[in-house]
């Protein structure tokens, strides 16, 4: 029992990272149906800003998780502009492939720039364990999970309540209609990037503070999961995603705990499977229905 | 108010538009009739700027805005009701409205706007919270013509409001295009039901193969034997 709830603990904070950065890749999809597979290097570039930002600039984790959100939301609205944009009316798969290499190139970027090896995080909040129950939580665990929920119930009310928000909804169902109604289209995607961005840029920093370490490829293993987080939640689904990263965070934690680390990754992609076969639109995701 | 001038559009590789000329006045309903494909809907996403001429202008208020983004020429008075409706399923009705009003700053004056569509329309202030999804075909229409109104146009452009709907929605419809003309809005109605557009029009065009065929006062082109034998299956 008490072994369950642990991994529960374990399970919830690393879910919420999965699910803050799943929420990138579902929105982005949602609106230009594209797959940024560069989202993860946007996650790795908060971690190495938040790393900066707390060394060199000397910043408390606040104003260094803040200031990771603005900066990883001004490199989505960039990559966005530079990379994306001049592909918005080519095929699918070329704004695919681009993505890929823009992944490829922050990865490699970052690697020359600052080297392949890993650094240690500064750790700005100092780790207390507290004992609940026979249960080990720490005071970083309940700050991701605290500053995840939260940062999603705000992403929530702006998708909901802001006319921005309106917006993005209008324009990921209908882009010819929302312009009709005089939205720019540009305005609304450079929005869902800065968005979604900010959210990685968030998760970069906390995953910093979770783990002590960060090296330039440390948003491949997680950039694919997230992804995987928001097929599984229903990619499109803001609600999906939030979900489908909880559930990976959780089954990773629990197949660690059975004995099966080694595993772990591969228990991944076979639910993903799994869930394909069974609800290939995800637990949210939308039908699609043709209605002439 | 709107002139189009010698307008050409392709679809593609096709010449889909060859030289047309047409003008409404402030005030009028024009309508443009024609079997499918005529283009029609081509002009009309010419006008509001989704699709672009290759030679001619479209001016509207003495200024050419073929070359104009979308939300600049939906700034300027122009409002499109879309054909097939496209409502935005997800949101509610009352935020598909709120999303016509989209680029208005008179946010005072936004209300009482709620309150003209919602007198146009009572059904869609009953169903105001309600996903737009869930409406019927008719009320799908009511949402997308109170949805243009809300940008408070100058003209409104219609394309096939009657398309798929019971004849009943139908009356209803063209009932309300011609309350809102009345109201001060200058409208410019597409139609493959020829009968009921040229009825309630001051003057309509009739559009064959990607040109204007003839004109006249909709009382005219209702008598003439060509467009009877052809659009009113007389």
């Amino acid at each position: 029992m008490q072994t369950i709830g642990q991994q529960l603990i374990n399970g919830l904070s690393l879910g919420s990272i999965y699910a803050l950065l799943a929420l990138g890749y579902t929105m982005v999809y949602g609106i230009i149906k594209l797959i940024n597979f560069a989202h993860g290097d946007i996650y790795m570039l908060g971690a190495f800003w938040g790393y900066y930002a707390i060394n060199g600039l000397h910043f408390n984790f606040i104003l260094a998780m803040l200031s990771a959100m603005v900066f990883c939301a001004l490199v989505g609205v960039l990559i966005e502009y530079f990379a994306y944009r001049p592909l918005r009316n080519s095929p699918r798969i070329t704004a695919l492939i681009t993505a890929i290499g823009v992944s490829f190139l922050l990865e490699n970027g970052m690697t020359y720039l600052f080297s392949a090896n890993a650094r240690s995080f500064p750790q700005v909040i100092r780790t207390v364990t507290y004992h609940v129950a026979g249960l080990r939580i720490s005071n970083i665990q309940l700050l991701i999970l605290g500053t995840a929920c939260f940062l999603m119930l705000l992403l929530e009310l702006i998708i909901k309540r802001t006319k921005m928000g309106k917006a993005m909804r209008a324009v990921s169902v209908d882009p010819q209609a929302a312009q009709l109604v005089g939205i720019n289209l540009n305005h609304t995607i450079s929005f869902t990037f800065a968005l979604g961005s900010a959210m990685a840029g968030a998760a970069g920093v906390l995953i910093g503070l979770y783990y002590n370490s960060i090296d330039p490829l440390m948003g491949m293993t997680p950039g694919i999961k997230a992804f995987v987080a928001a097929v599984i939640g229903g990619i499109g689904s803001v609600p999906g995603a939030s979900l489908g990263g909880f559930l990976i965070g959780l089954l990773e934690t629990g197949v660690q705990a059975v004995g099966l680390s080694a595993y772990k990754d591969a228990v991944v992609y076979f639910v993903l499977i799994v869930i394909l076969l069974v609800l290939p639109a995800g637990i949210f995701g939308k039908k699609t229905k043709e209605k002439v | 108010m709107l002139e189009v001038k010698d307008l050409v559009v392709n679809y593609g590789a096709i010449q889909a538009i060859k030289k047309v000329n047409f003008t409404i006045n402030t005030g009028e309903i024009v309508t443009l009739i024609g079997a499918n494909g005529a283009g029609k809907s081509t002009i009309l996403k010419t006008i509001s700027g989704i699709m672009r001429p290759v030679s001619g202008q479209v001016i509207y208020l003495d200024q050419p805005i073929q070359t104009k983004a979308v939300p600049k020429i939906v700034r300027a008075g122009i409002s499109q009701v879309p054909e097939g409706r496209h409502i935005f399923p997800g949101l509610s009705v009352q935020e598909n409205l709120q999303m016509g009003a989209f680029l208005r700053k008179d946010h005072q004056n936004i209300n009482q706007t709620y309150a003209d569509v919602y007198q146009y329309f009572p059904v869609l202030k009953q169903r105001r919270h309600q996903d737009a999804a869930t409406l019927s075909g008719g009320e799908q229409q009511m949402l997308a013509m109170g949805r243009a109104l809300m940008a408070k146009p100058k003209l409104m452009l219609l394309d096939e409001p009657s398309m798929g709907l019971a004849p009943i929605f139908i009356n209803e419809i063209f009932d309300i295009i011609q309350a809102i003309n009345a109201a001060g809005t200058t409208v410019l109605l597409i139609e493959q039901n020829a009968n009921k557009a040229l009825a309630i029009a001051d003057r309509g065009y009739v559009l064959a193969s990607g040109e204007v065929k003839l004109s006249g006062t909709g009382q005219e082109l209702l008598a003439n034997q060509a467009v009877q034998r052809a659009y009113l299956g007389g």
